[in-house]
């Protein structure tokens, strides 16, 4: 498809909903900055602009998705941090590392149209992403076990630190190698 | 060291020296990092926002010798005191702005600032005075090696450093230069080099000043992509462009003194003679005329003035430095006095000698 205002490739799929009626909108990507920069706030500013971008087109979504299907995604939580996609869309940021696995469907479209790319290409961390990953599950387990002493349910809240524990020294022995 | 130590000097980055420096005014890098194991900033409670900036106020020590090293509770500094290092490009406007902990940890000479507790967990800061990009990465490459090893930082396979905002995903890093274009702006191409700067997906914006008209003529140019390439890769992309836009100022301030000698001699003096005799004098009015008297000594038309001292004055006659370096909180209107004062003492004005000798 190409873009409406010139001959480039229509890489921005943009659904406009203007009275309750929604007008689509298809246009290459230096057209759609132009589009969303008039709309958008703090224009002025690439930072500010990347991230207006990246809010309307989450906002926005890919053309295609209907009304329920856009609603469901939006309620989708994310188990670690708490917030919904709709929470991610509204403020611009997201709420926790996990949101980028939990809401990879969503936000695969939007890094690509970010970014031209999906995959990093740059520098790594010695300790490599499963570090990471186990360490992000410190998120979810200090959230449960907070639950937990809420429900009074010590038995569970006491494995729960257990757990805490030895993921977080585990993490200390690496260290002290290191 | 304390903050007031930072008044009475310059960032090394403002010193007017290194490679096209008439032009260059500086390059600076920044990695945006997070700890694996807690909700980012904006989603972070308050006993989380803590426990972050405990684990990174340890992890940035050793970066620096600690006595060159000075560590700043954000939440706990007046109001003028954070506008001082918003001035100095020590912090952003929104970390002095927002609430709850956070933190800043700067280096003697402002060669580096780390903010803690910003849009994200860590924002790491390096920069140097003229085109230099190649140092500043070596420079922030060994902070975040330094940092590494006593955190765990978000780090997924595929996306690399996770940040708070998609935008800034991948390597975390933006690469910037500053640069003086007061002849592209009088002859009014900025705008076309703006335009074709966006085609290849780099951004531009003023330094000071909110509008998308830079106040003193200085422009930040960056990268937008931070995935999907190294950071060579993007670092080469911005350092690749520096040397074309140079060549553009150039080639405009050829054009003015070709055309119009007089002309631009005479806004260049003019500007001089204002900022030299003025009683009282606004912010944007300073960085306007600065500009003009900045490019006059580039082009040889003014000689008694040294660019490092243009520097000092662009930032020194900002609204909190002149509140910290009189001592007393200023309105706005003395300040514009104050201001005067401060130009006409630093830029040797014959028309008001009695100023000129107080301290």
């Amino acid at each position: 498809m190409k873009c409406q205002k010139c001959d480039k490739p229509a890489t921005f799929h943009i659904t406009e909903l203007t009275d309750g009626n929604p007008q689509e909108l298809h246009l290459c990507e230096q057209h759609a900055r132009e589009y969303l920069s008039q709309s958008g706030v703090g224009a002025a500013e690439p930072e500010n602009m990347a991230a207006a971008l990246a809010h309307q087109m989450a906002q926005q979504m890919v053309v295609g998705q209907t009304a329920e299907e856009l609603a469901r995604l939006d309620q989708q939580v994310c188990p670690f941090c708490g917030i919904s996609f709709y929470d991610f869309r509204s403020r611009g940021r997201l709420g926790c590392p996990h949101d980028y696995t939990c809401f990879e469907a969503q936000l695969n479209p939007l890094i690509l149209n970010i970014h031209g790319e999906t995959d990093h290409a740059g520098k790594t961390p010695k300790s490599g992403p499963q570090a990471s990953l186990e360490r992000t599950q410190l998120i979810r387990l200090r959230r449960e076990m907070k639950e937990a002493i809420t429900e009074e349910d010590y038995e569970r809240a006491g494995k729960l630190r257990d757990t805490i524990r030895r993921i977080e020294q585990g993490d200390d022995v690496n260290e002290t190698s290191t | 060291m304390e903050l007031n130590d930072l008044t009475q000097n310059q960032g090394q980055w403002l010193c007017g020296s290194g490679p096209q420096s008439d032009i260059v005014i500086s390059s600076r890098i920044r990695l945006a990092r997070n700890l694996a194991d807690f909700p980012f900033v904006g989603q972070a409670a308050d006993a989380d926002r803590q426990r972050i900036e405990e684990v990174l106020k340890d992890a940035v020590q050793g970066i620096e010798d600690a006595s060159r090293l000075l560590y700043i509770e954000v939440e706990d500094l007046a109001s003028v005191d954070r506008q001082f290092l918003v001035e100095r490009h020590l912090i952003s406007r929104e970390h002095a702005e927002s609430q709850g902990v956070r933190a800043v940890a700067i280096d003697g000479g402002e060669r580096f600032s780390i903010m803690i507790n910003e849009e994200d967990h860590l924002r790491i800061q390096v920069m140097r005075s003229g085109l230099s990009l190649d140092e500043t990465w070596g420079e922030i490459n060994r902070i975040d090696d330094h940092i590494e090893p006593r955190v765990t930082y978000a780090f997924h396979e595929k996306y690399g450093y996770l940040t708070a905002c998609p935008t800034n995903v991948g390597t975390g890093m933006r690469v910037s230069v500053m640069l003086h274009l007061p002849a592209l702006v009088l002859t009014r191409q900025i705008d076309k080099v703006f335009r074709s700067l966006q085609k290849i997906s780099l951004a531009v914006r003023g330094l000071y000043g909110e509008g998308s008209q830079a106040m003193g003529d200085f422009y930040q140019i960056s990268n937008q992509i931070t995935l999907g390439r190294s950071e060579q890769d993007l670092i080469k992309q911005v350092h690749d462009i520096v040397p074309v836009i140079i060549d553009y100022e150039r080639q405009a301030r050829d054009f003015l003194i070709k055309e119009s000698p007089e002309n631009l001699h005479d806004r260049v003096s003019r500007a001089y003679g204002i900022l030299r005799t003025a009683q009282t004098i606004s912010s944007e009015e300073t960085m306007l005329l600065l500009s003009s008297v900045r490019m006059g000594v580039n082009l040889g038309l003014i000689h008694d003035l040294e660019i490092p001292l243009l520097n000092d004055l662009f930032l020194k006659t900002q609204p909190a430095h002149l509140q910290k370096l009189t001592g007393v909180e200023l309105d706005s209107s003395d300040r514009n006095i104050e201001r005067a004062r401060y130009l006409r003492r630093h830029l040797h004005g014959h028309a008001d000698n009695d100023e000129s000798e107080k301290n």
